[in-house]
């Protein structure tokens, strides 16, 4: 087991804890831009929607894992940022434009939701932000000028001052891959903030951070923002991917497809929405390597219509029954087995479990 | 305004159906503080398997009625024995994304087993009209609001008269103060999951009628029952009923004579209103703190 000495106060914020993780994650990053020479068009796609998931993963944790707001209404920042995208290209704004320009509307939407937000807490903001949701798919559909309606909008390919980047070539990969990388590096960077810290103070305690001196309003606002603004990003570049954008992409389901990730990742750190971004996307390729690979009738059940729909739900349960930390929280209790073995206790994860607490009379 | 009277009919029709899933939500709300979303799921296998008791194995409606109510009461308390139980005091966001994804594999599973056709049964009410003078009324609709009716007062006195209706509400009071006079708290929520998926199978089977039986219903439905459940007040059963009603006569009042849209955006309006304006709803109950 590695102990870091510490020398200096800063290295407690720092953001690489020890030169192992350097390495570490720089091979990561070097195996991930190498894909694109290794993979079939299909996996690499595959992995686009995985980063682009994973855009969104970062910016749900904000809110929901180190804020302590949740969301189900994700799928409609994420509209709010394609139909952006789309429609300021259709204009003839340049992408560079346009991009940035997604992430600060869909905030500034981001703060129109949060405002109300603020008077509702734990059940009521889940079904208001899918009331949320909801709303701004039926506006979607009904605001034809713009968005076209149910018939949907066409995206052309992307175009950085000239420099067309096609959706299914590498370059697309690789700029999709850089945007994950900066999100993740903004959100480490507030996390270790005075914001940052703000924000979890308010997840574990409203009450406790009210008294230290923390304007809630203030901070929630600015969370659902940042994580608006962030999921406005990544609609840009879903709107770029999918080259064809409706209404109905953008519905509830997609919104809790979000929540999984963060929910099957972990909802306690940055990996976790890396990791589930992962899981989320990937079943569709191990489903269909399932329906393909297996014989007889084994093959035909994993082939059935609806299958996909009966795992995700099923996935859901078991992870918060038997797994609530996530993927990243199965990682780390596998990493330290390792690194204390045999002193290994199951006791040190042991989570905490309440008689009913009453959240009525708050 | 004989168009207002026949939309008003079917509205509230409409609505003692959100109205009977909403009381499902506030059910189970009240009694252990879970936010059921697989509440119109419920609803969608309930009247499935009145499809396969009435359709496919060919029972009389009533038999096949019962048989279904009791099959989803068993379906229930094998529910919450299963996945609502042992995360019983996590976070609620936990409890709320198990029970989404209940209804999921409901939502997939139900279409792997009945297919995703359009079902249909016979019911004794399916096709004959009361006629009043020039009104018009269809016998599935009134038999929805007889039967909410019915429901709600069998309810009532189950709840007031009767020695579990009153351990439930003392559970739902106080889960361990009820737990420390010796109620069986855990056979309590079992049955109070029971009695939510039979009511909601209630709402399934008499639905049937109007809307047929397909597995994305309980979808749709359910998520209509949020605003009701709101605009009631979270904890309240009357205010569940009331709320139900008051959404499904605004949603077809929308649909009839506004534009087309806003019928699909009005319950949710109304929710975000009456949360951001009078969170307690109508008829609930304006908690403080104690410090």
């Amino acid at each position: 087991m590695r102990f870091t000495f510490k020398t200096d106060y800063d290295q407690d914020i720092r953001i690489v804890k020890h030169g192992g993780y350097v390495w570490s994650y720089g091979v990561l990053l070097a195996l991930l831009a190498l894909a694109p020479f290794v993979l079939s068009s299909y996996l690499q796609s595959q992995m686009v929607f995985v980063f682009i998931y994973a855009i969104v993963g970062v910016a749900l944790m904000i809110l929901t894992g180190f804020t302590g707001q949740a969301s189900i209404g994700h799928a409609a920042f994420l509209a709010i940022g394609a139909y952006t995208a789309g429609y300021m290209q259709s204009k003839g704004i340049p992408f560079v434009v346009y991009f940035p320009l997604a992430a600060v509307l869909t905030g500034g939407i981001g703060v129109i939701v949060g405002f109300p937000a603020l008077r509702l807490h734990g059940i009521y903001l889940v079904i208001a932000t899918i009331a949320f949701g909801l709303i701004v798919e039926e506006v979607l559909a009904r605001w034809e000028s713009v968005t076209h309606g149910n018939e949907g909008m066409r995206v052309k390919a992307l175009d950085i001052l000239g420099w067309v980047m096609p959706r299914d070539g590498a370059a697309f990969y690789v700029l999709t891959l850089l945007t994950l990388v900066g999100v993740l590096v903004v959100a480490l960077n507030l996390l270790r903030s005075p914001t940052g810290r703000a924000f979890i103070a308010i997840r574990d305690s409203e009450t406790a951070a009210k008294s230290m001196g923390i304007d809630l309003a203030g901070y929630k606002v600015k969370s659902f923002a940042i994580s608006a603004a962030i999921t406005g990003l990544a609609g840009a570049l879903f709107a770029h991917k999918m080259s064809f954008i409706s209404p109905e992409m953008f519905t509830l389901l997609l919104s809790i497809e979000f929540i999984m990730v963060i929910i099957i990742g972990g909802a306690f750190g940055l990996h976790g929405a890396v990791m589930g971004a992962v899981f989320m996307v990937m079943i569709d390729p191990v489903l269909t390597e399932l329906k393909d690979g297996l014989p007889g009738a084994a093959g035909r059940f994993f082939g059935m219509a609806g299958m996909k729909g009966a795992i995700y739900g099923l996935i859901i349960m078991m992870f918060i029954l038997f797994e609530p930390l996530g993927l990243y929280g199965r990682w780390l209790k596998i990493k330290l087995f390792f690194q204390l073995f045999p002193l290994y206790k199951k006791a040190t994860f042991k989570r905490q479990k309440t008689y009913v607490k009453s959240e009525r009379n708050r | 305004m004989l168009d207002f009277i026949q939309q008003f009919v079917s509205g509230t029709a409409l609505g003692c159906v959100y109205g009977l899933i909403a009381l499902g939500f506030v059910l189970i709300y009240k009694a252990t503080e879970v936010v059921n979303f697989a509440q119109g799921e419920l609803m969608m296998v309930g009247g499935f398997f009145v499809f396969t008791f009435i359709g496919l194995l060919g029972l009389n409606y009533w038999i096949g009625f019962a048989l279904a109510v009791l099959g989803m009461a068993a379906f229930g308390m094998v529910t919450e024995r299963l996945i609502i139980r042992p995360i019983l005091g996590y976070p609620q966001f936990s409890i709320v994304m198990a029970t989404i994804g209940l209804g999921y594999f409901l939502r997939s599973l139900a279409g792997m087993i009945w297919g995703t056709d359009d079902l249909k049964i016979d019911t004794p009410f399916s096709d004959g009209v009361l006629k009043i003078g020039d009104l018009v009324l269809a016998h599935d609709k009134l038999s929805v609001i007889v039967a909410t009716l019915i429901l709600c007062v069998v309810l009532y006195f189950f709840f007031l008269k009767t020695r579990m209706g009153t351990a439930m509400r003392a559970t739902s009071e106080n889960m361990l103060a009820a737990y420390y006079m010796g109620i069986p708290v855990k056979t309590v929520v079992s049955l109070i999951w029971a009695i939510s998926a039979a009511v909601a199978c209630c709402a399934g089977v008499l639905l049937a009628p109007i809307t047929f039986i397909h597995s994305n219903v309980g979808l749709a439905l359910g998520l209509k029952a949020f605003p009701a459940a709101v605009l009631g007040g979270f904890g309240s059963i009357p205010g569940a009923l009331v709320g139900g009603v008051i959404i499904g006569v605004l949603e077809t009042m929308a649909g009839f004579y506004l534009a087309q849209g806003w019928k699909d955006v009005v319950p949710y309006l109304v929710l975000l209103a009456v949360l951001l304006l009078k969170p307690a709803g109508l008829f609930g109950l304006q908690l403080r703190k104690k410090v």
